[in-house]
């Protein structure tokens, strides 16, 4: 992806995410939010492998997968504050944004549930013979619920069109992902599902965007599903208070070093970049600005959609 | 020599944590186990200082809930007393067949031969902003399903109390606690004989309407006893503790002295336990009572995160003295 273009999508994410933190200190959100920070070439560089007719399953640390994939930052902020967005309307909140009219089948706050869903999708492009796509991101804890083997074993055994993407993050929560498996990698597991697999550095977008673009071709053209391991780093904590007394000292210092924002602004040079954080500052305002006339729903709109 | 019990104020969270210090301490065969829950505390603290006090009895385990049940059933059958966290109570679900098709027929099948005292404990409830996935009651669901206890304490003491009892027990045992309650506090008597599983309690003595719940609603229900007493009706509240065994005598014998029943819980309405406690008192009481029983619970709803909505939808101590209200024409 053209580096300015990079920039600016991975600094929009950061910043939203950033202008969250404040609307949730001045009162305008409550509950928690995973925030993506550090992670944002991952979706960046992912969305820009997928046309309009693929699906796109993500976890609960969605906010950034969301604007990637198009969603309208006003509704986002509107959802995150209960408003009557055009999302859920308020009833989803921060880990559950979801656009049909995106192919975002959304976010999913129980750890790997998206995979046998994305599985699905996948099943339906097999039967409508669309050619489309599904992609699912995942962390790596999630790797290890057992819904996730279950969904990667059919989508390999059918060779389905998926597209897994595991941001390994280090850390399944509060416990490092080390402790967790046995394997010295996540992406050893691939074959045993036939999947194809690789690894990348999740904070390289040209990097996830050219191993996605591998994976997605693949699964059109019916070669099967892949299974993407991206390295990456949680800049903040799993969610917005944790105060990650689990985290070794000097460890986010560390990951600065790498985390995609300010790798691309060298790229780019802090002329360009001062200047697309200003547009990046007035999209924002806007958005937040149109979100606060979004109205709050109403109780009835909690059962207007249960059933048909 | 016995020790003097000794009595501390705690918060329900911290009486949660002492109750799993006193089983590794009494238990040699004791284990506790979960996600977070070892080197981190808990993602709510439950465990804290539980790994350094005891090492590799305590420790932390994938994300795999199946995993975590199976394996407690697994170990429980060879001897082992564990004592595992379902983070929220939302995550049963992913794991459900080791509680429902296995756990609670280990003792069936095996005509006693093998049994699984297995502990789990998980939190449930609304809190402002809490999202669907992360908000459910499902009590229901494991009431509804012989060979397993559930229990879920209103308080600290009862959580003290309430999960020494399902850690001693040698059958599956679910606690459930309350998030909204972590941090509530309240004198607790550490130590001490340790209760059997089951059996309510009349937390506030009343003549004039029962009102039965359990967990966070106990505290609804006796704000709304406040409110009606100034109105002078008086409401006696019952703290159910245990859905399984049900300890419907407490009820009865309250119903008998009040002849007015009002039943509040947190989780949905329909296919809710109240349903099951008004049918009883229907079957085994109905001459006790001179209106019909009232039913109090969430309308039926998906959780909806805007807080705004949280509010309005949550039963409440307003809702029970308004159920109460509908009561008082008959
Ligand atoms: C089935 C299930 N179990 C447990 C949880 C609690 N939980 C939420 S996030 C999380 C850690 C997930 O780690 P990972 O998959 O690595 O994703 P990351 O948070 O690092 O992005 C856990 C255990 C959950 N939401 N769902």
């Amino acid at each position: 992806m053209e580096p300015l273009l990079a920039y600016r999508h991975v600094r929009l994410i950061r910043r939203f995410e950033e202008r969250l933190v404040g609307l949730k200190t001045d009162g305008l959100i409550l509950g928690s939010m995973h925030l993506c920070n550090g992670q944002e070439a991952i979706p960046v560089g992912a969305c820009a492998c997928l046309e309009q007719r693929d699906a796109l399953t993500v976890t609960y640390r969605g906010h950034g997968w969301a604007i990637a994939r198009g969603l309208p930052l006003a509704q986002l902020f509107a959802e995150l504050q209960g408003r009557a967005s055009e999302l859920s309307g308020g009833l989803g909140g921060s880990p559950y944004f979801c656009s049909a009219r995106h192919g975002f089948l959304g976010e999913n706050s129980i750890v790997g549930a998206g995979v046998p869903i994305a599985m699905g999708a996948a099943l339906a492009s097999y039967f409508d013979g669309s050619g489309s796509v599904s992609l699912v991101a995942i962390g790596d804890g999630a790797l290890n619920q057992g819904a996730v083997h279950e969904g990667l074993n059919m989508a390999g055994t059918m060779r389905l069109p998926l597209v897994v993407v595991v941001e390994n993050n280090v850390y399944s929560e509060l416990t490092p992902v080390r402790d967790m498996i046995p394997t010295a990698t996540l992406v050893e597991r691939a074959p045993m599902y036939g999947m194809a697999p690789a690894t990348i550095d999740g904070n390289d977008v040209d990097a996830v965007e050219s191993a996605v673009r591998q994976a997605v071709e693949r699964a059109r053209s019916g070669g099967g599903p892949s299974l993407i391991e991206a390295h990456t780093e949680r800049l903040v904590g799993h969610y917005d208070l944790d105060p990650q007394h689990y985290r070794p000292a000097g460890e986010i210092e560390d990951a600065m070093t790498r985390e995609p924002v300010g790798r691309l602004r060298s790229v780019i040079g802090d002329a360009e970049a001062d200047r697309i954080d200003d547009e990046v500052e007035q999209e924002l305002d806007a958005a937040v600005a149109a979100s606060h006339n979004v109205p709050f729903p109403t109780t009835e709109s909690v059962t207007e959609h249960l059933y048909a | 020599m016995q020790t003097l019990p000794e009595t501390r104020e705690l918060t329900y969270m911290q009486a949660v944590t002492e109750a799993q210090r006193w089983a590794l301490e009494t238990y040699p065969e004791a284990i506790v186990f979960g996600e977070d829950i070892g080197l981190p505390g808990g993602p709510y603290g439950s465990t804290k200082g539980l790994r350094k006090a005891f090492g590799e009895r305590v420790f932390d385990t994938p994300i795999s809930e199946s995993a975590i049940l199976g394996g407690a059933i697994g170990a429980a059958m060879r001897g082992r007393r564990p004592i595992v966290e379902i983070m929220f109570a939302d995550f049963f679900l992913v794991a459900l067949d080791q509680l429902v098709n296995q756990a609670a027929n280990v003792r069936f099948l095996s005509r006693g031969e093998f049994t699984a005292p297995i502990t789990v404990r998980s939190q449930q409830g609304f809190t402002p902003g809490s999202c669907a996935q992360h908000s459910q009651s499902l009590e229901a669901i494991f009431a509804h399903t012989p060979g397993l206890r559930i229990g879920l304490p209103a308080d600290a003491e009862r959580a003290y109390t309430m999960l020494r009892a399902a850690i001693a027990s040698d059958d599956p045992v679910i606690v459930v606690e309350s998030r909204a309650l972590y941090q509530q506090k309240r004198e607790v008597r550490l130590g001490g004989p340790v209760e059997a599983v089951g059996g309510a309690r009349v937390v506030r003595e009343g003549s004039d309407v029962t009102i039965v719940s359990w967990s966070r609603m106990v505290g609804e229900a006796l704000t709304a006893a406040d409110r009606l007493a100034e109105r002078g009706i008086r409401a006696e509240v019952v703290d159910l503790c245990w859905l399984s065994p049900l300890d419907m005598g407490t009820v009865l014998d309250s119903v008998r002295r009040t002849s007015r029943l009002v039943i509040a819980h947190e989780a949905n309405l329909t296919g809710g336990f109240g349903a099951e406690i008004a049918a009883r008192v229907v079957t085994d009481g109905f001459d006790l009572l001179d209106a019909p029983i009232g039913r109090v619970g969430a309308p039926d709803i998906r959780v909806p995160a805007s807080p705004a909505l949280q509010q309005a939808l949550m039963p409440n101590s307003e809702s029970i003295v308004a159920a109460v209200d509908r009561l008082a024409s008959f």
